[in-house]
């Protein structure tokens, strides 16, 4: 077993169980930096070993391939891991001056640290079964982050975000039944070889339409992400900045993993209900955005539209699209999160959420709206930033395709999310606070902790879109192994020990 | 057999689509226990239904002698039960935590964190 494939996932359980052990003493924030920071530095040895040998993979406990667990990491696993711990690393330093005593002392860092190892997990795994395992690691850490707080708010949101992804839950284990009574098998690189075998291809449409609605509630596409509005402005910042960053990518990640390797067997029906259901995402979640005021919930609805450009790059399944979906991906993690961060200490500097009635923060915390301004200026799409990029790579893969609609589709989404972006910056930003307060950074506790991380993530931002290029390179390389398995496949089923 | 747990499968699906259906918290609770349980069938069902051997290893062979059963589904179904129990236990405690600070377990009047009704 190759260390740089288990180092990932171990350090996490491990600095949860340390930190759990020191809950009520101070130390326990420290430890879940350090942990992370551990987390982040294997993960960059790992995407170092995959950048040089294409794929790796590794057997628990030394049973072959196809019987065993496998962990493999190919270029999309590694980037996902990396992007998972500099988020988990930005968001545990946040936390030192967001999660109060009380929430640390119930227990915050070590469920904190299990959802990151639950990520990890799911982003590394070879084998459908132990995806579902993952899964359910994450889930169990994200019901209890929801609700840590234990307010009338926090019980009501998480009523409805363990209630449908419950649902989802099961529906993906009846799915992994079936496609083993058809396949016989779980691996990835194993099913991709046996789904061409099965006799009846229209069954074999049939469960790849249940994995769709499993995966589609994780990911919260239309029509299946209601629970996602109802939960993610009620927890702490931290907790909703890491829940908006990289839970439903994990769906997005299920469903790019299974429509590129294993069901593209009929893509003509799959890929075109994925079309539809990325075009009405996008439209649905941006309005959904235009009609809100809290700063929190308009942002929650943004994932959901910005989800849909990334099921469009899936759904259009040209190497170009989903080059485009694999950097929009990665983009969209970094600039989430950290608008969710950055809603935390408008939070503290202003006293609400409600972008109505806050404000004055351009003319008292400059600083932070300049912060504010590069990832939401990225997340709308403006150059020179990241999301500039991802979109662009988006829409000329429509365009290659003749599909005008859908190009226009995308590109007025990108115009209204300025709108909601403008409705930020102008309420909470811009305009003088109705209540007569000056809110100053320095009046912040730990100001440091909170601003490094957004400052941190902002840079990254700023890199990504002054030289996508080499950004770019990695994502077509991804694509290249993800439309053409064969090296998976090898990397997987060849080795034996 | 098959047939037989076939249906038994469906019947424990509709019955769980209907108690998810009701507005009661509890009893969408138990309609969704029943639904996992179903999914735990479909899995066992999945397997093929040997009435074979228990599936060991003789002493100093490689592989089991003759026809035995597929041990496989029986350990994904042992697994999905104990996940999906911790699961529930987790989601009655919340449904008695809703219950307690929100006076209710009508799912249409838990609002709180919804916006509000004009």
């Amino acid at each position: 077993m190759s260390w740089y494939l288990t180092l990932p996932l171990v350090i996490p359980f491990v600095a949860s169980i340390i930190a759990y052990l020191l809950r009520s003493s101070p130390l326990g924030g420290w430890v879940s930096i350090i942990g992370s920071g551990l987390g982040l530095i294997a993960s960059i040895a790992l995407m170092a070993v995959v950048l040089d040998a294409g794929v790796v993979a590794g057997q628990m406990g030394n049973w072959p391939a196809p019987f065993g667990i496998t962990l493999v990491a190919d270029l999309l696993s590694a980037v996902m891991v990396l992007i998972t711990a500099i988020t988990g690393f930005a968001v545990a330093i946040y936390a030192l001056g967001d999660i109060t005593e009380r929430q640390a002392k119930l227990g915050y860092h070590a469920l904190f640290q299990i959802l990151l190892a639950g990520v990890t997990g799911a982003f590394l795994t070879g084998d459908l079964f132990n995806l579902y395992v993952w899964f359910e690691v994450m889930l169990i850490a994200s019901f209890g982050l929801l609700i840590l707080n234990g307010g009338k708010e926090q019980i009501d949101g998480g009523v409805k975000y363990v209630a449908l992804n419950l649902i989802s839950t099961i529906l993906f284990l009846t799915g992994i039944g079936l496609l083993y009574g058809m396949t016989g098998t779980l691996n990835f690189a194993d099913l991709a070889l046996k789904v061409e075998e099965v006799e009846n291809q229209g069954l074999l449409t049939v469960v790849a339409m249940m994995f769709m609605v499993a995966f589609g509630v994780k990911a919260a596409v239309f029509p299946l992400f209601f629970w996602l509005p109802a939960a993610y402005h009620t927890p702490s910042f931290s907790v909703s900045a890491v829940f908006a960053g990289l839970l439903t990518k994990v769906g997005v990640y299920a469903l790019i993993r299974m429509f590129t390797m294993v069901f593209d067997h009929d893509i003509g029906f799959t890929h075109t209900v994925l079309l539809w259901v990325a075009c009405f995402t996008m439209v649905i979640g941006v309005l959904g955005a235009a009609a809100q005021s809290d700063f929190r919930k308009i942002l929650s609805f943004h994932i959901i539209s910005q989800i849909g450009y990334m099921i469009l790059g899936l759904a259009l399944m040209t190497p170009l699209a989903i080059v485009g979906a694999v950097f929009y991906l990665v983009h969209h993690i970094i600039v989430k999160a950290n608008l969710f961060l950055i809603a935390g200490i408008a939070k503290r500097l202003t006293g609400g959420t409600d972008v109505y009635q806050i404000g004055g923060l351009y003319k008292s915390a400059p600083f932070l709206a300049i912060l504010f301004l590069i990832p939401a200026f990225s997340l709308a799409g403006f150059p020179p930033l990241s999301g500039f990029w991802a979109k662009y790579i988006i829409v000329k893969a429509t365009l290659d395709l003749e599909m005008w609609f859908v190009a226009f589709i995308a590109l007025a989404v990108g115009l209204m999310t300025i709108y909601s972006m403008t409705k930020i910056w102008a309420e909470a930003f811009w305009k003088p606070h109705p209540g007569g307060i000056e809110p100053e950074l320095k009046a912040l506790t730990n100001k440091a902790a909170q601003i490094i991380p957004v400052a941190g993530l902002a840079v990254l931002t700023i890199i990504i879109g002054l030289n996508p290029e080499p950004f770019v390179i990695f994502a077509e390389r991804t694509t290249e192994q993800l439309l053409d398995p064969t090296a998976y496949i090898a990397a997987v089923l060849g080795v034996t020990s | 057999m098959e047939q037989l747990l076939s249906v038994l499968i469906g019947v424990l699906v509709a019955s769980s689509v209907y108690l998810m259906l009701a507005r009661n918290l509890l009893r969408f609770l138990f309609g969704l226990i029943l639904l996992s349980n179903a999914a735990n069938l479909t899995i066992f069902v999945a397997g093929r239904l040997t009435p074979g051997a228990p599936p060991l290893v003789p002493d100093g062979l490689d592989a089991p002698i003759g026809d035995v059963a597929n041990a496989l589904p029986q350990a994904l179904v042992l697994t999905a039960i104990v996940i999906g129990f911790g699961l529930f236990a987790f989601a009655l405690i919340l449904a008695f935590r809703a219950y307690q600070s929100l006076g209710t377990l009508n799912t249409d009047e838990m609002r709180v964190a919804e916006p509000k009704e004009n």
